[in-house]
């Protein structure tokens, strides 16, 4: 056996390669799911295909005792169901790993690789012994596999059963049928095997608190919690998941029991020009509303944007980022909008943005955006991306606070307005760049124009230089106060080091375990999260404070950095990019890969005296 | 300059509605349009309609896009919200100010560059989503503010100021909005205020999406000889086929009108619009037929006018009925019911533990 003996109890990687469409991704995340019951820490992630049949997918399963959220970069133990992928895919086991593939076929290719241990299982051949026709077979070949690694792995198959009633809690025959196979693979493994492996699970305590959620789903749950009211949205991946999930809690939570009619609109739109145009439209009518789209998106609401920053109307936008420039790879996860959404439209126009990490921030910021885009009057873009929206991540629990009350800004009512000699919709009362705003119905006295056209503070047409001035100068005064109200970064700055790591949104996991891998190899580092634009204060102290700062970040052009640079007073030379832009999530490996070589060259000059820049 | 108001004294003699308001309060800013343009009629006939509707100034939201007919907004009912847009974009902010808010009167003001080039996307999903609102087309053939180019409702062999002919097919907004299913498809002429005037009352009474495309002669651009949109051409091709009286709930029919040439609509609120058929082959209610005779005619060169289809169960297909909301507006929920709390958020979360 070429393959480690050593035990390793809880803290390895699972890789499982197959078709999409074949029922993989209920067999992985039963897998998952199982595993996560079993209170061990968990990440799963799905790399799949802009495909509804037949193209590669991919599923990694990474058990992590020590709870981390990021790739490792390391595959483990590699389940080679695709015969297409499979001669990659057995390269890609770290050596002394394991690779179970489908022994029913012979594959001369795994001869190949001495340092790996191969195991064979006939899955085809098993599931066509015992099941009947050919979809089911497919379906149940997937979920045989789930059932030797429950051997491999010494997971409880009745934790499996469990689970699959709770999955199939209105066809229980398939429950039975699932289970089948599920010991067809497990008794096969261990008859075959010596099980476990020295790679397994052991029950542990550690997931108490904590939920298995998407961001999309998150971040649906946020808005329902926060009183939206009207969704609008043109179908893109990866963001669609987003209004399902909201449509799915709303027709639970949101119909009137008596009536039986819905609190909420919901409208799928022609296309995002249009989706961003009902949410200002909503919101400028005085409800809550949103849309969820991705790059492709936001290209096309651009226009609508500039006109909701200009005119002063709230919105809120979630953007899931996925691979560009263009259609790029719709499935793939990246950073790419950051440049994007923080200046979106023609003319001088800044948007606050905000940079959710995981799916419990999506939660929160949520409800925030709402909070925000309604004090500021001003659309609010939350940042998310294919791997917080679409990929299952062990968060801790989301907590609901029964005193919340939502900021709805300043809008004055009828007897508000009725106390004024006169209403003018622009002028800055409070000195915070924020005007006031009426709901149309209110009152005749109340009524006012929205245009996208030069404007006075008083609210009407202009085009008089002055006049023009002193509205767009007043917006920047609101600008200001945005800096104050939205969230702060997250700064760790316990290393106490000259070296900083600045990032933000999903990149977040793989820095905190990086930071921790280059604490054991004796390279301190502090860390600063950023989670809103425009940047709070305490960015740029962090940036005067640190010597050298490595910004990581998920694209090519190093879009987080730039924006730093321009908004911020940070010379240039002392941030070094850390970008990982293929598609796939960031792993914590890159990170300390990356630093390690920035750092050990200077650290080898150091004692003489280099200087270097 | 729009923002300059017009003085609001008004002579006490003035007639005034039900809720005691002359025409003078349902008027707006100053018009800064051509002297002469027919948009500046349209804006009059709206203040009219609206006036004699007894409208709450505060419950009209008038919506709208950019160019000449998207200026007209802040022409009329000063007491009501307006939202001049981005161009061709208005019939989105218009569906989702709707869905937060049903209870209001949607007045979109449009053009023919607006709606059937720029916005012709979003005209056509408005038609669909059955959205309620009285959505007005100022229908001059030409973009104004750009000089003088064609719009994509020019007729073929129509000739621009500058000499140049058109030769691509119009749109017409007519059919197109009848084959997409509105329940409310009326043309009229700015130049004919009697026309006009019932027929945006009962657009504003209808309980779907309303259009009313109004040819408005463009007295800079495209009121010269060779034009197919100018006064003289209009008044030349125009026929009216049906024309719609509306009567208002409180008031009797008193009108002579002949059995057999008249039919009486009931609108959602008990008023009705009494139709005139002013062509007796002519049938407002069956919208093949109405579609192939609109064609037809126009064909010998003939606009029919007046209204000329409706649908007489528009409700099934409108916007909330489908969505099933609630009477009372979106806007209106407070957030205690519309938030389920603690509790509900650990039951949404039990699947995910």
């Amino acid at each position: 056996m070429p393959a480690s003996t050593a035990t390793r109890i809880n803290d390895f990687a699972i890789k499982i390669a197959t078709v999409n469409g074949t029922g993989s991704a209920s067999a992985n995340s039963l897998l998952m799911k199982s595993i996560f019951r079993s209170g061990i820490p968990v990440m799963g992630k799905n790399y799949f295909p802009s495909n509804i049949q037949g193209l590669p997918t991919w599923y990694e399963i990474r058990v992590t005792r020590d709870g981390y959220v990021a790739r490792s970069g390391r595959v483990e133990i590699m389940v080679a169901m695709n015969a297409e992928t499979y001669a990659r895919d057995v390269k890609e086991v770290a050596a002394g790993g394991y690779l179970i593939y489908d022994s029913t076929w012979p594959r001369p290719a795994l001869l190949k690789r001495e340092d790996i241990t191969v195991l064979g299982v006939p899955l085809a051949r098993l599931c066509n012994e015992n099941f009947n026709g050919v979809r089911t077979r497919i379906l149940m070949k997937n979920i045989c596999y789930a059932g030797v690694l429950a051997a491999l792995l010494d997971l409880d198959l009745e934790r499996i059963r469990e689970l699959l009633a709770e999955t199939y809690a209105k066809k229980p025959q398939l429950v039975d049928s699932n289970m089948k196979a599920i010991q067809l693979g497990y008794d096969y493994a261990r008859a075959s095997f010596s099980c476990p492996l020295p790679l397994r699970v052991e029950p542990m305590s550690g997931t108490a608190g904590h939920i298995m959620i998407d961001g999309n789903t998150a971040a649906a749950l946020g808005c329902l919690f926060a009183g939206a009211t009207v969704a609008a949205w043109y179908p893109i991946t990866p963001s669609t998941s987003l209004m399902d999930a909201f449509k799915m809690f709303s027709d639970r939570m949101r119909v009137d029991p008596a009536s039986g009619r819905k609190n909420f609109a919901f409208i799928q739109a022609e296309d995002e020009l249009a989706a961003i145009g009902m949410v200002i439209g909503a919101m400028w009518n005085g409800a809550r509303a949103f849309t969820a789209t991705s790059g492709p998106g936001i290209s096309l609401m651009n226009e609508f944007l500039g006109l909701a920053y200009y005119a002063e109307v709230p919105a809120v936008i979630f953007d899931i980022q996925r691979v560009g420039p263009s259609t790029g790879m719709p499935t793939r996860t990246q950073q790419g909008d950051l440049m994007e959404c923080a200046y979106a439209s023609h003319g001088d126009t800044r948007h606050v943005c905000l940079y959710p990490s995981n799916p419990e921030e999506c939660f929160y910021m949520a409800v925030q955006a709402f909070d925000l885009a309604e004090r500021l009057q001003t659309p609010v873009l939350v940042l998310s991306d294919l791997d917080i929206g679409m990929n299952d991540w062990m968060c801790r629990d989301l907590k609901w606070d029964d005193n919340y009350r939502p900021d709805r800004g300043k809008v004055l009512g009828k007897a508000e307005v009725l106390e004024l000699k006169k209403f003018y919709r622009f002028l800055d009362l409070d000195d915070d760049g924020i005007p006031y705003r009426t709901l149309p119905g209110v009152h005749p006295k109340a009524a006012y124009f929205t245009r996208g056209s030069g404007h006075t503070q008083y609210g009407a047409y202009t085009e008089d230089s002055a006049d023009y001035q002193v509205v767009l100068d007043r917006l920047l005064r609101k600008w200001a106060t945005a800096k104050k109200l939205v969230p702060r970064a997250v700064i760790d700055a316990t290393a106490g080091a000259p070296v900083g790591l600045v990032s933000l949104g999903s990149c977040d996991g793989a820095v905190r375990e990086a930071i921790e891998v280059l604490k054991s190899r004796g390279v301190g580092v502090d860390y600063m999260r950023v989670r809103s634009f425009p940047f709070s204060e305490d960015v740029e102290r962090f940036l005067t404070a640190h010597e050298l700062l490595f910004v990581v970040e998920q694209n090519r052009d190093a879009q987080l950095r730039a924006l730093l640079t321009l908004e911020t007073a940070v010379e240039k030379s002392r941030l070094r990019s850390l970008l990982h832009y293929n598609g796939l999530p960031i792993s914590s490996s890159f990170i300390v890969e990356g630093v390690l070589a920035e750092l050990q060259p200077r650290q080898r000059l150091q004692p003489k005296g280099a200087a270097h820049g | 300059m729009t923002f300059i108001a017009k003085p609001k004294v008004a002579h006490p003699s003035l007639p005034k509605n039900a809720l005691g308001f002359t025409r003078r309060d349902y008027e707006g800013a100053l018009s800064t349009l051509c002297a002469g343009c027919g948009h500046d009629s349209i804006t009059a006939a709206i203040v009219e309609a609206s006036w004699g509707l007894a409208l709450e100034p505060q419950n009209v939201v008038k919506l709208s896009g950019i160019g000449c007919s998207s200026k007209t907004t802040a022409y009329f009912v000063s007491g009501g919200h307006g939202f001049n847009s981005v161009h061709g974009r208005m019939p989105s902010i218009a569906m989702g100010a709707n869905a937060a808010n049903r209870s209001l009167h949607y007045i979109g003001v449009s053009g023919d560059g607006d709606t059937l080039s720029i916005g012709l996307g979003q005209f056509c999903h408005a038609i669909r989503r059955n959205l309620n609102m009285l959505y007005i087309i100022e229908n001059n053939g030409v973009y104004g503010l750009t000089k003088g180019q064609f719009s994509a409702s020019a007729d073929v062999g129509s000739r621009a100021k500058k000499g140049e002919t058109n030769f691509q097919p119009p749109i017409d907004p007519v059919l197109l909005a009848m084959t997409l299913g509105a329940s409310f498809v009326a043309r009229s002429f700015s130049g004919d205020k009697q026309q006009l005037v019932p027929l945006i009352q009962a657009g504003l009474r209808h309980q779907g999406f309303a259009l009313i495309d109004v040819l408005s002669p463009c007295v800079t651009f495209n009121d010269h000889e060779g034009s197919t949109k100018s006064y003289a051409y209009t008044r030349e091709h125009y026929e009216p086929a049906v024309h719609a009286d509306f009567v208002p709930l409180e008031r009797e029919i008193t009108a002579d009108y002949k059995e057999g040439e008249t039919l009486p609509l009931i609108m959602h609120d008990g008023s009705r619009i009494v139709l005139r058929k002013l062509d007796a082959a002519y049938d407002p209610t069956n919208r093949t037929l109405a579609a192939a005779q609109i064609q037809e005619r126009m064909k010998a060169g003939e606009y029919l006018t007046g209204l000329l289809f409706v649908d007489l169960e528009p409700a099934q297909s409108a916007f909330h009925v489908v969505n099933q909301t609630p009477d009372a507006p979106l806007n209106s929920i407070p957030f205690e019911v519309l938030s389920p709390g603690s509790k509900g958020l650990e039951k949404a979360l039990a699947r995910y533990r």
